[in-house]
């Protein structure tokens, strides 16, 4: 009987499992996660914050699941891999060995070096504990500033807002999320905050926190200025949790690389999520991302590997749906390039994909409160923004991920003023119908 | 409203409720529960969404709420063939 061991407790972990169970009834496996909640929505985190859904929605599958799965949880930390004993061990001491080991500890916030990080009040948004946390400080708080960039800031921001917090939120350039939205887009989202009674700060950056006893009662800007407040929500990225493998001795670069069997350098040692490095063919390079449905493929990809049926992961375009400024946004693609002063590295529901944009034409629609933009390549689409209405959502989707020759409506799209969303989805409908007659 | 007005608006309810599902886009979907947590019956939309298969719970009202509420545009209703009257039965 194989022996299986998960460390980790998010989506890819799950995948995995579900997986092996798909062809392997009797291994025995384990899952270890340093979390004692167990499995939880992390991206449903937001709306818990916003007070959408109650903390016991979070929880998408029930004990009978677990169960019905046989599989043993374990609420440890895992100190140490030793690949060569295929044993691991645990942070009170105990080993375990394993057959198969599957690494999916995800990414942790990135920590800022300001005095007075360590402050009471000083919160970040990573895990559910921090989102009841925020939720506990945010009900006496009157007044916080948010810093970073990207989704997480903006969950914070919002959740704060919805809980009657006057927010601050600080933008160290000229506009929110520059490496992925464009100008337009930016300003959509900062309008949207502003009318919801956020005040944008831009070009500033937080010196100090200021404490008083332990607990935060303000903060400094790098331009001098004072603003009082109680409470304080950091979101300047993420960084995948490598320091597990590096001391184990597999191959680390910014995540954890695996092959296309997700395998990691170590034998019978596999990792997926947002931990894992994945080679994307779409750009040629080896990227991490922070998405659900990334993680959930790889974690199926690498669970059936770990059972012996050999299945290569083959990264789909990156792609998320979100919510900016109660907006939402899907991604799709490249989109953007450049840096973003408010983020090192990535930050949640994030991917370093949509950072990795060639030379490409942009053609835009805007309307009152729905956007769509397109980046053209020569002879595809390379990406797009949908903001608002969704109705070209999948359409694009499919065509960007199946690289669709748009050949035929390429000069429309580039007139001024032209209709892209009428002409778009008249290619599509056509497009759609020939693939549907291709592949019968 | 005579009963005859009325007698035909629940016909219409009811060809609507028998003729669509509620049909997940699980790629979108992120378990977050807000389709369960509105669904006013309390079926758990979000398990439909992680197996990627239509709402099929007899019990669905096809009300809408859950594709009205969900953050990322995961649902859509979606009309089936299965209740259309074949010519055969004409």
């Amino acid at each position: 009987m194989r022996r299986y061991v998960m460390i980790g407790s998010g989506v890819a972990s799950i995948a995995a499992i579900e997986a092996i169970r798909s062809v392997d009834a009797r291994g025995e496996i384990t899952l270890i996660g340093d979390e004692s909640h167990g499995f939880y929505s992390r991206p449903g985190l937001a709306y818990y914050l916003s007070g959408e859904i109650t903390e016991g929605q979070l929880f998408p599958m029930d004990n009978t699941y677990f169960r019905e799965l046989h599989i043993r949880r374990l609420h440890a930390r895992v100190e140490r891999i030793y690949p060569d004993q295929h044993l691991i061990r645990l942070h009170n001491g105990a080993s375990l060995p394993y057959d198969r080991l599957l690494v999916a500890v995800g990414a942790e916030a990135t920590r800022v070096d300001v005095p007075g990080v360590n402050l009471h009040g000083v919160v970040k948004l990573d895990k559910l504990d921090d989102a009841r946390w925020i939720i506990k400080l945010a009900r006496k708080a009157r007044t916080a500033v948010v810093v970073g960039g990207g989704i997480t800031a903006l969950e914070i921001v919002e959740g704060l807002v919805r809980h009657g917090v006057k927010t601050h939120y600080f933008l160290r350039g000229d506009r929110y999320w520059s490496n992925v939205l464009d100008k337009t887009e930016s300003q959509i989202v900062e309008n949207r905050l502003c009318a919801s009674g956020v005040t944008i700060h831009y070009h500033t950056s937080l010196q100090e926190i200021i404490g008083k006893g332990d607990r935060v009662v303000g903060v400094r800007t790098q331009d001098g200025r004072a603003i009082r407040c109680d409470l304080v929500g950091i979101a300047i990225g993420i960084r995948p949790r490598i320091e597990l493998a590096e001391l184990s001795g597999l191959c680390v670069d910014r995540g954890v690389q695996v092959s296309e069997t997700m395998q990691s350098s170590a034998s019978d040692i596999f990792a997926a999520g947002d931990v894992a490095q994945v080679f994307d063919p779409f750009t040629g390079k080896s990227v991490v991302d922070s998405l659900w449905g990334p993680a959930r493929e790889q974690g199926y990809a690498a669970g059936l590997n770990m059972a012996g049926i050999t299945t290569p992961y083959y990264k789909l375009i990156a792609f998320n749906v979100t919510r900016l400024a109660d907006l939402t946004t899907t991604i799709i693609g490249t989109v953007g390039r450049g840096d973003d002063q408010d983020v090192i590295g990535i930050v949640r529901g994030d991917s370093e994909t949509w950072r990795q944009l060639p030379d490409a034409i942009a053609v835009q629609s805007n309307f009152e409160i729905n956007r769509l933009r397109i980046q053209l390549g020569q002879k595809t689409l390379l990406g797009a923004i949908i903001m608002g209405d969704q109705t070209l959502s999948m359409p694009l989707h499919q065509m960007i991920a199946e690289q669709a020759d748009i050949t035929p409506i390429r000069q429309q799209l580039v007139q001024p003023d032209a209709p892209l969303v009428d002409i778009l989805a008249d290619f599509w409908s056509v497009w759609r119908a020939r693939r549907a007659l291709a592949t019968q | 409203m005579n009963i005859a007005k009325l007698f035909k608006l629940e016909t219409t309810r009811r060809k609507a409720l028998v003729q669509g599902y509620v049909v997940p886009e699980s790629a979108r979907c992120v378990q977050c529960g807000v389709c369960s947590f509105n669904c006013p019956i309390n079926i758990d939309i979000r398990q439909y969404a992680w197996k990627g298969i239509p709402v099929k719970d007899s019990h669905c009202l096809t009300c809408g709420e859950c594709i009205a509420r969900c953050p990322r545009g995961v649902l859509r209703f979606e009309g089936t063939s299965l209740f259309t009257p074949h010519r055969s039965d004409l």
